[in-house]
């Protein structure tokens, strides 16, 4: 078996009353896409915050390539080679295309920019920056304001973003919001391809795509895993058809 | 030092907490139900005092020129309200400093215009300039201690508008959610609008108690401004309890730090110098009070979670 | 060229012709005011790289021009009075130096504005904007009430202080002095806007979300940005004390932070040129209103809650059009 680059351990999240993660532990190996599926509010976002380190657990660790990183904020578990996409898109939006891109690579390299440091040069930064907006297919796109992108548009630049990190895991919530037939097609071959050089947790509600894609697949419901299994072993799972399709054990 | 100047200077500062929480009530109120920075709640303030200073002068009735500062100050916050601050609500926060700042250019040449620049003085009323006997043998200011009765049971009132009224049950619903509660059929401006005037009237009522212990002049309103902001900076912002906890915090640090620090330096200085470092300190000490606070507790005493 | 690099041009063109112009027509008192003008611009210069670039708005400003301003005030106190300012544990004395004076302006101001940044930069919002304003009045409290240096009443000095090869008594020569270091203050602030650092800020500002998910702290940018910030504006302080030859309590007061986010406002934000022009606007507003009558704040406001209300990009915005992106 795989190891496992992400990991979490017995995550517990309450919001007042409700238990939005309950005693979850999840392993993301190498060179898999696993999926993390569940009807809405079962507390997929709630458990990608406290996987990225945006929302801190009541009980449970995270590791991230064997450190725990239950301690870090977002910034030192992404300067570690976590890669977040997000649902709704959080970028510069005033910023261009490239300028967003460039931002990640300039993440990447691990160091605060200092306020007396060079100009940006064509340099490192911008070549990586552009191959990442290359491989979405965003290169046209470049000098464009990031607000002017559209919804669909705005997921590959977050992807984009991303994979300037160079990240160990990616974890991405609905990528495939958005995007209609041919585009969502070549973003599930990017994905494809994606999972040998990280692995990745996806977030999706296309059900399509998750089935073609994933390796493996959890189900979140009200806040705790009730399975987590081969596509095929999801399909057959009594607990994950009594969930979703209300059938009788 | 006596017990009996300890004693005296915890009701000054309790008094002093008290008209601070008068200015902040209103500041927090417009905070957290429209979301607005208001610098301009120290012209407010100041206007309370000028309109008690002229209404007092004309008729010799103190409570004639409470309820001409109480009446000045809230209908200046609603046409305020109307013909600026309505059109800030969805401004950033920078738009909305800017044009209070601006608002505060104009209400205070506007009053220098109207009142000229020397300072007026507004008498305490016969009838509360004596000393009373409190138990303990304390002799304090019957107007003092009038202004924390009052101070006092205003903030009681104003907990249970919000808690028991119409008014408060849209306050406290506005706070929560401005488009649910427009759905709901409550007329959204009109609710600003009143709550701006209420937030208004109790920053005059304040400048015109103050006003009668202190002079009554153009920029008045602003130290006092300031410190409403200490005061909710510790108190939490949107929350009435914090403002009341923040301002009598804010208000006995302030005294009792001007009493005890220069004491406190001479036992290891010597008395001159012990008195200006002293003081110094003690000018600076409710800032400390608020950046210790802010590390502990970034949003507040009474503020939400981030 | 756009049409900003143009108007940016004209400005630096009449930066350098007003005064000549008005050195030639024997009026030394309009480039005294040049002089103030360029100094305010410069205490912009240096906000602007907070709220324009960073999206701080800090209402505190004014503790760092006045400390800056007392930085000046108390070296050059102590030179002329012949007193050290520390005999122990190493001698200090104070000094007449120009270069000296900046140097330890920016490095206090710069100082304070680190302290204060760590503390207010924990909050955000409207939290931000009363912290700043609160730290300033605690730092125009202090002066009001520590007697050393003159408490309320300020502190003069008889002289103006040297620089080097500048005759800095003669009005003309002073100016150019505090044109350069307004240049190269622009410089910096144009450099900034384009390095690493400055994209990174600038994006933190937009979302700080989307920093942090890149591994940058945006707590960390913005206090950089923020005691860089600090910094400048104080040197615009030790500037205007040393044009004054007077330093008091009230650079320290919270109108003159209103004011100075006024220079970046009524110039256009996060424009390179903007608090100059806004800076310029000022004094020529206040010299020219100011004869007219004795209320003209009125007018100020008036004219602020005009430009806030309808026309957002400042003097900039409405010369160049919308600012462009990117």
């Amino acid at each position: 078996m795989a190891e496992a680059i992400l990991s979490a351990r017995g995550l517990t999240k309450r919001f007042g009353a409700l238990e939005a993660s309950r005693d979850v532990s999840l392993d993301l190996r190498a060179g898999e896409i696993h999926a993390l599926i569940g009807p809405n509010g079962a507390g997929k976002s709630t458990l990608i915050a406290q996987l990225a380190g945006s929302l801190r657990p009541d009980a449970g660790e995270v590791r991230l390539a064997g450190r725990d990183v239950s301690a870090l904020g977002v910034a030192a578990r992404a300067r570690l080679g976590l890669g977040r996409t997000f649902q709704v898109s959080a970028l510069a939006m005033e910023d261009t295309v490239l300028q967003n891109a460039i931002l990640g690579a300039l993440g990447a390299r691990g160091r605060a920019p200092s306020p007396f440091g060079r100009a940006l040069a064509r340099g490192r930064l911008r070549d990586t920056a552009e191959a990442a907006l290359a491989r979405v297919g965003l290169g046209e796109c470049a000098g464009q304001r990031a607000g002017s992108l559209s919804h669909g548009q705005r997921r590959l630049l977050e992807i984009a973003v991303a994979l300037t990190l160079a990240p160990r895991v990616f974890v991405m919530d609905e990528p495939m919001a958005g995007l209609d037939g041919e585009a969502a097609l070549s973003l599930r071959a990017l994905l494809d391809g994606l999972r040998h050089e990280a692995p990745i947790l996806l977030v999706e509600h296309d059900m399509d795509a998750v089935f073609a894609l994933a390796d493996r697949i959890s189900v979140l419901v009200e806040g705790a895993i009730i399975a987590t299994g081969t596509v095929a072993e999801i399909r057959a799972d009594p607990a994950v058809r009594r969930a979703y399709l209300g059938e009788e054990g | 030092m006596t017990l009996l100047l300890l004693a005296e200077q915890v009701l000054n500062g309790l008094q002093f907490g008290v008209m601070l929480f008068l200015m902040s009530a209103g500041l927090t109120l417009v905070f957290g139900v429209m979301g607005l920075i208001n610098l301009a709640h120290g012209s407010l303030y100041m206007i309370g005092a000028f309109a008690a200073a002229a209404v007092a002068a004309a008729t010799g009735s103190f409570l004639l020129a409470l309820a001409a500062a109480l009446a000045a100050a809230a209908a200046a916050g609603a046409l305020v309200e109307v013909i600026v601050i309505r059109r800030l609500y969805d401004r950033d926060h920078l738009d909305q400093v800017l044009a209070t700042f601006a608002l505060i250019l104009i209400f205070s040449e506007g009053t220098r215009w109207l009142f000229g620049s020397f300072p007026l003085y507004l008498d305490t009323p016969g009838w509360l300039s004596g000393p009373v006997a409190l138990p303990g043998g304390i002799q304090y200011p019957a107007y003092r201690l009038a202004l924390i009765v009052v101070g006092l049971a205003i903030a009681g009132g104003l907990g249970l508008l919000i808690a028991k009224t119409r008014l408060g049950i849209r306050i406290r619903a506005g706070e929560a959610d401005r488009e649910m509660t427009a759905a709901l059929g409550i007329d959204i401006r009109r609710l600003y609008t009143v709550v701006f005037a209420l937030g208004a009237g109790l920053a005059g009522l304040a400048g015109a108690m103050v006003g009668a212990i202190q002079s009554v002049q153009v920029g008045m309103g602003e130290p006092v401004l300031i410190l409403a902001f200490v005061v909710i900076v510790i108190g939490g912002i949107g929350s009435i309890r914090g403002a009341l906890i923040g301002a009598l915090l804010v208000g006995l640090t302030d005294t009792l730090g001007g009493l005890f620090l220069p004491r406190l330096f001479a036992l290891v200085m010597e008395p001159s110098a012990a008195a200006s470092a002293g003081s110094a300190l003690a000018s600076m000490l409710i800032y400390i009070l608020m950046a210790a606070v802010l590390i502990f507790r970034p949003t507040g005493l009474y503020g939400a979670e981030a | 060229m756009s049409r900003e690099g143009w108007f940016n041009l004209a400005l630096a063109g009449l930066l350098v012709a007003f005064p000549l112009a008005a050195q030639a027509m024997d009026e030394p008192f309009l480039v005294t005011l040049a002089t103030r003008a360029v100094i305010l611009a410069l205490a912009g210069v240096g906000l602007n790289l907070a709220l324009g670039l960073g999206g701080l708005v800090s209402l505190g400003h004014a503790a760092f021009f006045g400390i800056g301003g007392y930085a000046m005030g108390i070296l050059a106190s102590h030179a002329q009075g012949y007193t050290p300012l520390a005999e122990w544990p190493l001698l200090i004395e104070g000094t007449k130096s120009m270069p000296v004076i900046w140097l330890v302006a920016v490095a206090t101001s710069g100082l304070a504005a680190l302290a204060i940044g760590a503390l207010s930069l924990r909050t955000s919002g409207v939290y931000f904007i009363m912290i700043t304003l609160a730290f300033g009045q605690m730092f125009f409290y202090f002066a009001i009430s520590w007697p050393a240096y003159g408490g309320e009443d300020g502190l003069s000095i008889y002289v103006r202080n040297g620089f080097p090869g500048v005759n800095t008594l003669v009005p003309l020569p002073f100016y150019g002095l505090c044109l350069a270091v307004l240049a190269l203050a622009l410089m910096l602030c144009w450099q900034i806007a384009r390095s690493p650092f400055g994209l990174a800020l600038n994006a933190a500002r937009q979302s700080a979300k989307r920093a942090e998910t890149v591994g940058l702290s945006p707590y960390r940018l913005r206090l950089a940005a923020f005691t860089l910030s600090g910094a400048i504006t104080g040197l615009a302080g030790a500037l205007h004390a040393d044009l004054n030859r007077f330093v008091s309590p009230a650079m320290l007061s919270w109108q003159t932070s209103g004011e100075i986010i006024v220079f970046v406002i009524l110039g256009g934000t996060a424009r390179l040129f903007g608090p100059v022009a806004g800076a310029g606007v000022f004094v020529a507003l206040e010299h020219l209103l100011g004869e007219l009558s004795d209320f003209w704040h009125i007018w100020l406001g008036l004219l602020l809650l005009a430009v806030v209300l309808f026309a957002r990009g400042g003097v900039v915005g409405l010369v160049c059009g919308e600012r462009r992106h990117g």
